[in-house]
């Protein structure tokens, strides 16, 4: 599991950067709440980053369904990624496939 | 046999189904949260014991789940009786789900390799449906106390996923 975020996270460093034409990132908070991420679609620029905040007493993961991330969200905690690339994203939970997500993510 | 497991839980729900003839008699919260915490405990040896015997990835997988979210309901239940100075008590249903329990566990610590698999695969979803008919019909509505009402609703829905993904795993293992 380990390993696998650290590959994710490796990945992410590597992949070129192309921050947004105003220069300022934005985070995006989406919160869990029972066995939901909400809001479920959200869109962003290369250079925001996404927090999820798990408000639920079970933990959960957001992880993209092509292993572009895989972040950990342990109960009451909060979890981030750095969007590196543009594209669609579908995340899902590991632990509860049932709850789902989307990022569009804007080059610029 | 896979029945053989739950009959406890559907005992229950059948003395309410047909409560028009012979009332059952009304859980009380202590009840309630007793059979519920007991529900989980149970999941949690038989994930323990997939654990022990399982080299499927999957099947694995599937229960580490089972022993992460049970446990985290079930340590959010111990929380809630002490918050509300209950103590648990110990009940028909629950003595009846543990009787049944032992004899599911010694079945399926005779199996091994794919036939385990599949069997626990099989008893994971006969179990958490009949649990969560329990909780839907009988343990949710019967529970006086809100927040022990509102804990069994969000465990109805962590069960609920978990009743797919064992589907999705007897499906996988066929």
């Amino acid at each position: 599991m380990l390993a696998r975020l650290c590959a994710a996270c490796a990945l992410a460093a590597i992949t070129a950067c192309y921050p947004r034409s105003d220069g300022v990132a934005e985070t995006i908070r989406i919160t869990v709440d029972n066995l939901a991420f909400v809001p479920a679609q959200v869109s962003a620029h290369v250079g925001d980053s996404i927090e999820w905040i798990n408000n639920d007493f079970v933990a959960h993961t957001a992880t993209d369904r092509k292993g572009a991330f895989n972040v950990m969200l342990p109960s009451h905690k909060v979890g981030t990624v750095t969007l590196k690339e543009a594209g669609s994203f579908d995340y899902y939970c590991r632990f509860h496939p049932t709850m789902t997500g989307h990022i569009s993510v804007a080059g610029d | 046999m896979l029945k053989l497991a739950t009959a406890a839980l559907a005992a229950l729900l059948l003395s309410v189904g047909t409560a028009g003839a012979q009332p059952a008699a009304k859980l009380n919260d202590a009840e309630i949260a007793h059979i519920a915490y007991t529900a989980g405990e149970i999941d949690i040896r038989s994930a323990q014991l997939a654990l022990a015997k399982s080299k499927n990835k999957e099947v694995r997988a599937f229960a580490e789940d089972m022993v992460r979210d049970h446990k985290a309901v079930n340590e959010k239940a111990l929380a809630l009786v002490k918050k509300l100075n209950v103590t648990p008590e110990d009940n028909d249903t629950s003595k009846g789900l543990l009787r049944q329990a032992s004899e599911k566990r010694a079945e399926l610590e005779r199996l091994s390799g794919v036939d385990f698999d599949k069997a626990y695969a099989a008893n994971e979803v006969a179990y958490h449906k009949t649990v969560n008919s329990a909780l839907e019909t009988t343990l949710i509505p019967s529970a006086s106390n809100a927040e022990l009402k509102e804990l069994l609703a969000t465990g109805l829905k962590i069960f609920q996923g978990h009743e797919l993904h064992a589907e999705h795993l007897v499906e996988m293992l066929r």
